[in-house]
């Protein structure tokens, strides 16, 4: 059956931020998606509201609203675009949540606009816990025992009666969030308080646990002809009770039998047609009872998820778009599988290799919380690999995570020689983002796989081939370098293990240098086989690539000019999504002007991994030998190393050294720019001023470097970025406590100290530089004051308060830096303005994670730009001479992830914390304010009572943010300090008790909904104990916070706009044209 | 134990025997299937072949006591690159190792199988040698061109039975007659031409009563027996080169229900008049998508042959009933005057889905007609 043609228009709901179990995933499946549909001719509008998304580039979809994903906004852009549809499986839970609640309006019926896919009849039955119960039990297939309940009373009788531990699961929720694992009734109690408030409709559902059980997941695909076919299976290696997103999981299954892998494949059929998903593709998690085979049904996603991606990649079968075209009414018999273009898209992948996908979590950041995993996901992001064994595959992942490691251990790093048995033996049962960690040392130690599996339940299976990977490297240690100059099979047979040279150098007392010289003496090298859905029983036309050690290599390098993007690997805090974007865009700006490219690597979220994005790809670690090997095979004419973030940057040094040339701005300038003492002088050549500042190794020294230039400072370890350990000091004690740290105090890197300078405002700038001419990109005011990380500070474009000479000063700065730089492609200074003073705080030669939002907000594409100017186009070439000054106002807003960590403090400081951003944009700056705040899921109160209560240094700044609230008819409250302070100024306030004056205190009011919004400073240490429970009391109720004045000043210009004016929703693409 | 293959073409790759020493010549195919190597070991399709798995690592959930699809191992040498030495399966009664040595079959790993795989895609499947006593390649390459391959060989009479048997209780039964017949609806006959346990299981959980014979059996003896229906099994080999039983089954056309799998339906296609040939390298894994004509559905299906009966070859009295949508041959057909059909590939299944199961029911409903 051809497509439809009796609908024109689509409209597609993105997902909105990178939050943690929604990230780049639904970008790829949505830029995928958009694609598609164009190509079929449809009318693609979309709205979604993450700018640093690929889909909603300007020449994408046919209409992009970058406005917040709320039933309301949804609803303005159904009425301004009329669409005939709306396809809401592609944007994650976000967009079925949002679907659901636009549907229950009943504009869909007024406007005629058909949900295509999954209905919400559909939706409502694969997520509604009850509903999917019955369901399951209507077609033969069992669910654990479990209870839906709606009020703490039926959840602790249903407690009691299915017997514990009892998993709790609240509905319509993100990524499982406030779900966990209840080991007894005070457990059960508190966790259905927490998860009936949390769900979308207050259920909580409470079901059997099946801890120790084997998890699996089946995506499945299904077109209007009722065809359905399996994509691909993917076990975890992690048991039951570790959410599935923060396991390690392997493709293909590995351990069940056809017989009973085919009545799972059967189940999953069953399911997709009851549930009635009519077209695309969906996910089943299945349990599996290791003792004797029972199989359970978990749940069922009617939509693409994290794991349809990850299948994506791991078969090389595009779920997303085939998924659109079926939703357009083509049937799978009639869709051209891409890879071999001879056979369709109605076939079942199999593949030839071992797909293992590893979680990156960031716990890190979190000290607070305890690293521990449950049934919520805590993981930020993920890596894959590709290999043709086990073995090779988890090794391969594991140097992609970007923590440091070389591999399965062998690489000295994480040693735990001192850890007392229990305590190892406690790391085995309770899943934990080091587990593999503790299962490496537990078999060094020689603990036998059947107490392994005893304590953990992962499959012996898992734990034999990691064994043999042990046993490897303590054979290699044997053996010694001599063993391998003797046995170059034994080498070969070592790399097939997936050993890394840094491994084998580190078991071998030599250089990964020596080792990588040996196997070039004796040919050991890597070859690259094939992902190409049919483990090679067709030809394939996708070059899409992983390296492994094998006889027969597949890639065949072309002739023509080319260029090599190194990626950013996994996402984290710090690095995320917005260098992916800018790696795509340099492959596309590529293929602009005729150069092939190729891209490297190992995150499968991504669209940079897409296999339509790039000349060529290779799916492959970032390490610098899988990254060298690749250029050695390939010969490019250039590698690109400053658009995917810190880790390219990282191999610049090593991959410069061997020869490799790099193009854009030269890795001297980098050093430049990076080197303490190098930077001043570079400053001081030019005028420049920068904080003062000092490096320190001692306490000694550190007071009295702080003598010198006074409190307060800024104080950091100088060998990490992203914000890591970074404090700002404000006495003494504080400087103490700082060199004491257990990650300081063990170091003997040096510590940097700069001049903190209170209430200056930070501005960050993106320009590009082609070595003659400099154009700014965009300016950026910061909301938050200078202090608190720049990934997590709101920031206006363009500048809000700046003047007009301060905004020319920047701009000659700028300017001046790039030039003496010698910057070719891009560059960002972050700046600090003091009263009529500019200070440079930072300069980086490279991509930053602002420029997807600076091309969205000014319609530049400012990395394709920067991309063509590496390759020796000029600005004047590319017309592209002077700044853009745009007619309306885009306001960026971090995205954080604190409701996933227990005890975390919400306030924000030089530690970056947040996951993701959105953009508002608007002609009226309020209202992109406001924008900003509802698309970060801030709601945003029209009246009713606020609270104050503020750090002594923010007690004269808050009054006039009191007063205009007071005059929009808010009622204050506020604690004696700050409420003396407002009547001081005749702004008149109700008091409240503190925690320590008894009750009723404050809390007790939050508890009440008696407070609509909470305004909260703190001097940035957990020492005001009182503060951090009105915080976290804050992120428990959902009660509106904001943590610093600058901040309140801002959400109180938002609630003005949204008082005085409504909500219109416009495109980027109107915007962009209305730029002269 | 150091192992090399040697190819017809010159080709020789090396790998580790993992069942210590021996030889094998044979053909050398691939199978795509990611699991159900021990339905694969036993199926005696598979007879004089060298059958390598795509799929990498092969062992890991072991060897049990259900999953036979005949009593023995039929391909003569196993290859894959990474043998997993200790399963880990609830129902695991032993290690692939161990029931390869006990057919004295070869098992081989560590090698390049999608090197392999991409040369016999590109050259067909070729005449092979395997052996972990030579290893010089001169010599290894001429053993394998002198094999004289499957072409017009008959390799069913090596696998059929030799007498009768019925299947009950999940396991054959020696002997003639059809076993349980109170509680069976219809008496089916099956050819035995290498045929698989479980179209016998699920012939039986359909309500049929079934007896074995041997492939030569005539005729005469056949509808001696009075059955509803005649079954067609799958085998090994070349369908040209099976003496004596396409002249049998066109005498039973019209006389009973019949229903031909793989070999079977190749069988039935030479009865019609119709002529089979050669693919170039076979379709063998459990992800081949097939479409029902009639329906326009489209099911996944698990094959394995070598040999394809050519649609043009038929008379207009044959229709054709399902196709391949990979390369477009003849998956399925039907004879419009006699109640006969049959499919290339295995309802079955075992290994693979079980998406056809419905053919099956179809031929109880043809019983049921002719009843």
């Amino acid at each position: 059956m051809p497509k439809r043609t009796d609908i024109h228009k689509i409209l597609i709901i993105g997902s909105g931020p990178i939050i943690i179990s929604q990230a780049c995933e639904f970008d790829y499946s949505g830029a995928q998606a958009v694609k598609a549909l164009k190509e079929e001719g449809y009318e693609v509008v979309l709205i979604n509201s993450n700018p640093a998304t690929i889909m909603t580039d300007p020449g994408l979809a046919d209409r992009t609203y970058i406005e917040p994903i709320t039933p309301e906004c949804v609803i303005k852009v159904i009425e301004r675009e009329r669409p005939d549809a709306l396809l809401p499986t592609l944007g994650g839970q976000t967009a079925l949540n949002t679907a659901i609640k636009v549907a229950e309006t009943g504009i869909l019926d007024k406007y005629k606009v058909e949900m295509l896919a999954a209905d919400i009849a559909v939706i409502k039955k694969a997520e509604g816990r009850e509903e999917f119960r019955d369901a399951m039990n209507a077609i033969g297939l069992n669910v654990p025992r479990s209870f839906i309940v709606h009020t703490l009373e039926d959840a602790m009788i249903a407690g009691d009666d299915i017997g514990f531990p009892v998993i709790v699961r609240p509905s319509f929720t993100l990524g499982g969030t406030g779900g966990g694992v209840a080991y007894n009734r005070q457990e059960l109690r508190t966790m259905c308080t927490a998860g009936l408030d949390l769900s979308m409709n207050t259920e909580v559902m409470l079901e059997r646990s099946l801890l120790g059980w084997k998890e699996y997941e089946l995506e499945v695909m299904r077109d209007k002809n009722d065809n359905v076919v399996i994509i691909c299976s993917i076990e975890n290696m992690d048991a039951m009770g570790v959410h599935t997103g923060d396991s390690i999981t392997v493709a293909p299954q590995q351990t069940l039998s056809d017989v009973e892998y085919q009545d799972m494949r059967d189940a999953a059929i069953a399911i997709i047609r009851e549930i009635g998903v009519e077209t695309g593709g969906s996910n089943v998690q299945f349990a599996v009872n290791p003792e004797d085979g029972e199989m359970m049904i978990i749940e069922m996603n009617p939509r693409v998820s994290r794991s349809s991606a990850l299948a994506s990649k791991a078969t090389g079968f595009p779920i997303a778009k085939i998924a659109a075209k079926l939703a357009v009414g083509y049937t799978l018999d009639e869709i051209k599988n891409d890879i071999t273009r001879e056979t369709y898209a109605s076939f079942e992948p199999t593949i030839d290799y071992c797909v293992v996908k590893i979680p990156r979590w960031t716990f890190e950041k979190f000290p607070e919380t305890e690293d521990v995993l449950s049934t919520a996901m805590k993981s930020v992001g993920e890596t894959m690999a590709i290999g043709r064994t086990f073995k090779e595959a988890f090794q391969k992942g594991m140097r992609s995570l970007e923590t440091g490691r070389a591999g399965f251990g062998f690489d000295g790093k994480e040693a735990m020689d001192d850890l007392h048995q229990d305590d190892l033996e406690m790391g085995l049962t309770k899943p934990n983002s080091k587990r593999v960690c503790y299962l490496f040392e537990a078999m060094r130690r020689g603990m036998s796989i059947e107490r392994m599996y005893e304590l953990s339940k992962i499959d012996p299976w898992y734990l034999v081939n990691l064994q043999q990977i042990v046993d490897m490297g303590t054979r290699i240690q044997e053996a010694g370098f001599a063993g391998f100059a003797a046995d170059k099979d034994f080498l070969f047979e070592v790399k097939q293990y997936g050993f890394s040279d840094v491994q084998l150098a580190q078991l071998t007392g030599t250089s990964p240098d020596d080792i990588s010289k040996l196997r070039k003496d004796h040919s050991i090298q890597p070859v690259y086989k094939l992902v190409d859905t049919c483990a090679a029983e067709f030809e394939s036309y996708t070059p899409y690539y992983y390296s492994c050690y094998d006889q027969e290599n597949e890639s065949h390098p072309s002739d023509k000019k080319k260029i090599i993007i190194l990626g950013g690997g996994p996402n984290r805090i710090g690095q995320g999504i917005e260098f992916d974007y800018c790696c795509v865009h340099a492959s596309f700006a590529l293929a602009e002007i005729g150069v092939e490219s190729i891209m490297v690597n190992s995150n499968p979220e991504t669209v940079s991994t897409d296999y339509d994005t790039s000349d060529r790809l290779y799916f492959e670690p970032l390490t610098h030998e899988d990254v060298l090997a690749i250029i050695e095979r390939e010969q490019p004419d250039g590698v690109i190393v400053q658009f995917g973030g810190q880790t390219p940057l990282n191999l610049a040094g090593s991959l410069n050294q061997a020869g490799v040339p790099i193009i854009g701005t030269p890795p001297d300038a980098i050093d430049r720019a990076e080197d303490r003492k190098r930077f001043q002088q570079f400053l001081q050549k030019l005028g420049l001023r920068q904080p003062e500042n000092g490096t320190v190794h001692t306490l000694e020294e550190a007071l009295k470097t702080t003598d010198r230039i006074g409190y307060p400072v800024v104080m950091r370890p100088s060998y990490v970025l992203g914000g890591r350990d970074m404090r700002i000091v404000y006495n003494e004690q504080g400087i103490r406590d700082f060199m004491a740290l257990p990650t300081i105090a063990g170091d003997e890197h040096p510590v940097l100290v700069d001049k903190f300078l209170k209430d200056a405002i930070e501005v960050d700038v993106d320009a590009v530089c082609d070595g003659t001419m400099t154009v700014l990109g965009g300016i950026m005011e910061h909301i938050e004051e200078a202090g608190i990380h720049s990934g997590d500070s709101a920031c206006v474009l363009p500048p809000h308060t700046l003047s007009p000479a301060m905004i020319e000063e920047i701009s000659q700065a700028t300017r001046a830096m790039a030039q003496e730089l010698g910057v070719i492609g891009l560059m960002n200074v972050q700046y600090a303005v003091k009263g009529e003073d500019l200070y440079i705080l930072e300069v980086n030669p490279r991509a930053s994670r602002t420029v997807p939002f600076v091309s969205k907000a000014t319609g530049v594409p400012l990395a394709k730009i920067a991309t063509k100017v590496m390759m020796g186009v000029s600005l004047q070439e590319l017309d592209f001479t002077k700044e853009v000054s745009i007619n309306h106002w885009a306001v960026k807003e971090a995205v954080f992830p604190f409701d996933r960590f227990e005890n975390v403090d919400t306030l924000l400081g030089p530690e970056m914390k947040s996951t993701g951003e959105v953009m508002g944009i608007d002609d009226n700056l309020g209202m992109a304010l406001a924008k900003a705040q509802l698309a970060a899921g801030q709601v945003m109160p029209a009246s009713g009572t606020v609270f104050i209560s503020v750090r002594h240094n923010d007690k004269d700044n808050v009054v006039p943010v009191a007063a205009s609230l007071a005059k929009q008819g808010f009622s204050l409250l506020a604690t004696a300090g700050t409420a003396d302070k407002l009547a001081e100024h005749g702004v008149s306030c109700e008091r409240v008790n503190k925690i320590s004056q008894g009750r009723p205190h404050i809390l007790d009011k939050l508890k009440d909904g008696q407070v609509q919004w909470i305004i909260n400073t703190s001097s940035g240490t957990r020492t005001t104990e009182d503060s951090y429970l009105i915080r976290r009391a804050a992120l428990d109720y959902h009660i509106p916070y904001t943590t610093t004045i600058t901040g309140a000043a801002s959400m109180a210009l938002a609630i003005t706009a949204l008082s005085q004016q409504q909500l219109a929703v416009k495109t980027v693409q109107e915007f962009s044209s209305a730029i002269d | 134990m150091k192992a090399k293959i040697a190819l017809e073409d010159g080709t020789i790759l090396t790998g580790r025997s993992f069942t210590g020493a021996g030889e094998a010549v044979g053909e050398i195919v691939f199978n795509t299937s990611m699991s159900g190597y021990q339905e694969v070991l036993t199926d005696p399709s598979y007879t004089g072949q060298l059958v390598t798995m795509t799929y990498p690592l092969i062992g890991n959930y072991g060897i049990n006591d259900e999953d036979m699809e005949s009593a023995a191992i039929h391909p003569r040498a196993f290859l894959m690159r990474e043998y997993q030495a200790v399963p880990s399966n609830f129902r695991s009664t032993s290690t692939l190792a161990d029931f390869l040595k006990k057919f004295a079959v070869l098992g081989i790993e560590g090698i390049d199988t999608r090197m392999l795989t991409r040369i016999i895609r590109n050259q067909g499947a070729m005449k092979a040698v395997i052996s972990t006593e030579d290893l010089d390649d001169d010599s290894l390459i001429a053993r394998a061109r002198q094999w004289p391959g499957l072409v017009g060989r008959d390799m069913v009479a090596r696998v059929t039975t030799q007498n009768y048997y019925g299947w009950t209780e999940n396991r054959p039964l020696p002997g003639a007659g059809f076993p349980d017949q109170a509680n069976k609806k219809f008496k089916v006959v099956a050819f035995d031409f290498g045929i698989k346990y479980n179209q016998l299981r699920i012939l039986s959980d359909k309500g049929c009563s079934v007896q074995v014979v041997p492939a030569t059996t005539s005729s005469e003896e056949v509808l001696a027996l009075n059955p509803d229906g005649i079954f067609l099994s799958n085998g090994p080999g070349d369908p040209a080169g099976v003496d004596g039983v396409v002249e049998n089954i066109r005498s039973l056309l019209g006389k009973k229900p019949i229903f031909g799998i793989c070999l079977g339906h190749q069988i039935l296609g030479l009865a019609y008049g119709g002529s089979t040939y050669k693919l170039k390298f076979g379709h063998r894994g459990g992800n081949q998508p097939v479409k029902d004509i009639a329906t326009g559905k489209i099911e996944i299906t698990s094959q394995n042959h070598g040999f394809c009966v050519d649609p043009d070859s038929l008379p207009d009295t044959v229709e054709t009933t399902h196709i391949n949508l990979n390369d477009n041959s003849l998956e399925g057909m039907r004879h419009t005057e006699f109640p006969a059909f049959s499919v290339q590939y295995h309802p079955e299944h075992a290994p693979g889905p079980h998406d056809a199961m419905y053919l099956f029911d179809r031929f109880i409903d043809l019983m049921s007609t002719h009843s």
